[in-house]
């Protein structure tokens, strides 16, 4: 199990060096020269070059490189172009929003899909499976900005049961953090829960058809224990697997969510930085972004590993 | 009276065809400590007859009709919660996958301590300790060790003992072993025979083996039942069944054994099976018999007493040879 993870750890190290230093290309390949730019259009030569010594500009690329990672991971992002204040800050500002909105979505898709998912296999061709398998559909196909317009005009506007939009941090008081970020996170999660729902719901007819769940069957145990225990153990790697995937949909979901919720969110610092081409935010969000993905999918393979006994017993042995 | 007694079982199915009669009518008995074999070819029912005791057939699509009774109780209309305290523990099941029927997410010995949990009564520790003793008793070397292992690390024939250990561990009854030994080697088959002859011996299991090997059958069974077509055609201790088939299909199956193949060809049955749609009164086999005549069109053939203990289904059955 350690030497499992230990690897799974060093491959995730490999993908963020990869992808940093695509981030760190891909700034360079676009077009114009930022020490002219910064130095203004009547500048002279020294003058550029002394800008480009002081950013380091002048050095071969592999030791812009290095400088770029070790400010990095210095905690250093360098500043918003738009208003000067420090990237990280921002960072810290922004991140935890988006965090809490994600959790939240995370729990309303989990209950709902992978609940939902269970009684409609189990209730195979009754009601509860054809009422479960319609609300998934629709769940599917109804866009996250219709959903929310529809949730903000009967909640807010018709019911008035909860503030329209608008954000207030959880530490400042809790109540209305919470009213304020129901709605958003039941709009955000609702096309994750169908998707989980459907996922769920073939893992669980496979594994309920398997020969292991007769067998439990002929030991007497209760339909519940059938159920909960032997055949939901083995359809949890597809719904942690679908968790995985969707953790990323789950991240561009949350730039529409926010702008219509109104939320200071990572997704709509994401959406202001790309019109504006503040370029160092930019880079820190899409590098935030690639560090959310790759532990997501480490939190995934160790979590197979957990339920999967066959991988959890050749990860560190054989193989 | 027997242990188990099952008159005029007839089980169908729903499908999108009809219906299909598993089990047309079949009636049998089982004592304490026998070992009665019921044997035929796919589809003849065996299986669904057998299945029909701890009740494990899709309730949503079986239809059945008949009495199933164990030491004079019904089973067939037990509420489903009363026939959960049977199941496992008077009666139990070995099925005939050995590498699918183990839960692969959950230790052999939790899966062997959790049906002594159920309905024993017993705590989580002395449940695990039971289970040790348990592979101890089917043969399986180390078991302090392997209770701890998953089913993908174990071969076919250890997994098949694992669920045999899970059968027998509340000292069940009737046990009843769905072709234990098919998916295993040859020489593998000999020693789970071997832990079913123990059993039986040492704790006076009654068991139903199911097996289209009649090879099994001369091994280990003290009576047959050969099944055709859902229905029983012949019926006797296994020395007179082997001595003297009377049923012509009895006899086709012993002579489609290899140790009875003729210039190293096995002599097959011609023809099919009947479907199992329709059920016309007559024998079900003359189609495919030899010896089959004008009458054998005409009316079913009864189940009749040939000898003492040797019932067969036939109006022209063969003699003792």
């Amino acid at each position: 199990m350690f030497w499992f993870i230990l690897r799974r750890c060093g491959s995730a190290v490999l993908v963020l060096f990869l992808s940093s230093v695509l981030i760190f290309l891909g700034i360079r390949a676009l077009p114009g020269d930022p020490a002219s730019v910064m130095a203004g259009q009547e500048a002279s030569q020294a003058a550029i070059e002394a800008i480009r010594k002081e950013f380091g500009l002048d050095k071969p690329l592999p030791a812009q490189y290095l400088d770029y990672v070790g400010q990095t991971l210095t905690g250093n992002f360098g500043r918003s172009t738009q208003d000067q204040l420090p990237v990280a800050d921002i960072l810290a500002e922004r991140l935890p929003v988006t965090l809490e909105l994600s959790l939240l979505a995370m729990v309303v898709a989990i209950v709902i899909g992978v609940g939902a998912g269970i009684v409609a296999a189990v209730r195979r061709g009754k009601l509860a499976d054809y009422v479960a398998t319609a609300f998934g559909l629709a769940g599917l196909s109804v866009p996250h900005f219709w959903l929310g317009l529809l949730g903000i005009l009967l909640f807010a506007v018709t019911w008035r049961v909860l503030p329209a939009s608008g954000y207030v941090p959880f530490t400042e008081d809790p109540v209305q953090n919470l009213q304020r970020m129901i709605l958003p996170a039941l709009v955000l999660g609702t096309g994750f829960a169908a998707i989980l729902m459907r996922q769920t719901r073939s893992a669980m007819l496979g594994a309920l058809s398997a020969d292991y769940v007769r067998t439990a069957r002929s030991k007497g145990l209760s339909e519940a224990k059938v159920v909960g225990a032997h055949a939901l153990r083995n359809s949890l790697t597809t719904v942690v697997t679908v968790l995985g995937l969707q953790l990323g949909a789950l991240i561009s979901g949350a730039v529409v969510t926010e702008q219509i919720f109104v939320i200071p969110g990572f997704g709509k610092l994401t959406v202001d930085a790309v019109l504006t081409r503040n370029y160092p935010v930019i880079q820190a969000v899409v590098l935030v972004t690639v560090i959310g993905y790759v532990l997501v999918n480490l939190l995934v393979d160790i979590a197979y590993a957990f339920l999967n006994p066959r991988i959890r017993l050749s990860g560190g042995t054989r193989d | 009276m027997s242990l188990l007694e099952i008159t005029n079982l007839k089980v169908s199915f729903d499908t999108e065809d009809g219906q299909v009669q598993a089990v047309r009518d079949i009636s049998l008995s089982l004592d304490e400590g026998e070992i009665l074999a019921l044997c035929g070819e796919s589809g003849c029912g065996k299986s669904v007859t057998a299945m029909s005791v701890p009740r494990l057939l899709p309730p949503e699509t079986t239809r059945l009709s008949g009495s199933i009774k164990l030491d004079g109780r019904e089973l067939t209309t037990l509420p489903e919660a009363e026939m959960r305290k049977v199941r496992g523990k008077t009666v139990s099941v070995v099925f005939q996958e050995p590498m699918t029927s183990l839960n692969p997410s959950f230790t052999v010995g939790y899966q062997i301590a959790e049906v002594l949990r159920r309905h024993e009564g017993l705590s989580r520790q002395a449940a695990a300790r039971r289970a040790v003793e348990l592979l101890e008793l089917v043969g399986i070397p180390a078991p302090a060790r392997r209770v701890k292992e998953y089913p993908h690390q174990l071969s076919g024939g250890m997994r098949q003992r694992v669920m045999i250990a899970i059968a027998v561990a509340c000292s069940p009854r009737v046990l009843i072993a769905d072709e234990p030994t098919t998916a295993l080697d040859v020489t593998i088959q000999a020693g789970v025979l071997d832990v079913f002859r123990d059993l039986r011996d040492r704790l006076g299991t009654a068991i139903i083996l199911i097996t289209h090997d009649l090879g099994v059958v001369a091994d280990i069974a003290d009576r047959a039942v050969v099944m055709y077509a859902g229905r029983a055609v012949e019926q006797a201790p296994v020395g007179g069944l082997f001595a003297g088939p009377r049923h012509p299909y009895t006899l086709g199956l012993m002579n489609a054994l290899p140790s009875a193949a003729v210039d190293g060809r096995l002599a097959e049955i011609p023809g099919l099976v009947p479907s199992p749609l329709s059920d016309p009164d007559e024998c079900a086999f003359q189609d495919r018999c030899a010896r089959a005549q004008a009458d054998c069109r005409l009316s079913r053939p009864p189940l009749t007493h040939q000898a003492d203990d040797h019932l067969a289904a036939c109006f022209h059955p063969g003699g003792q040879s």
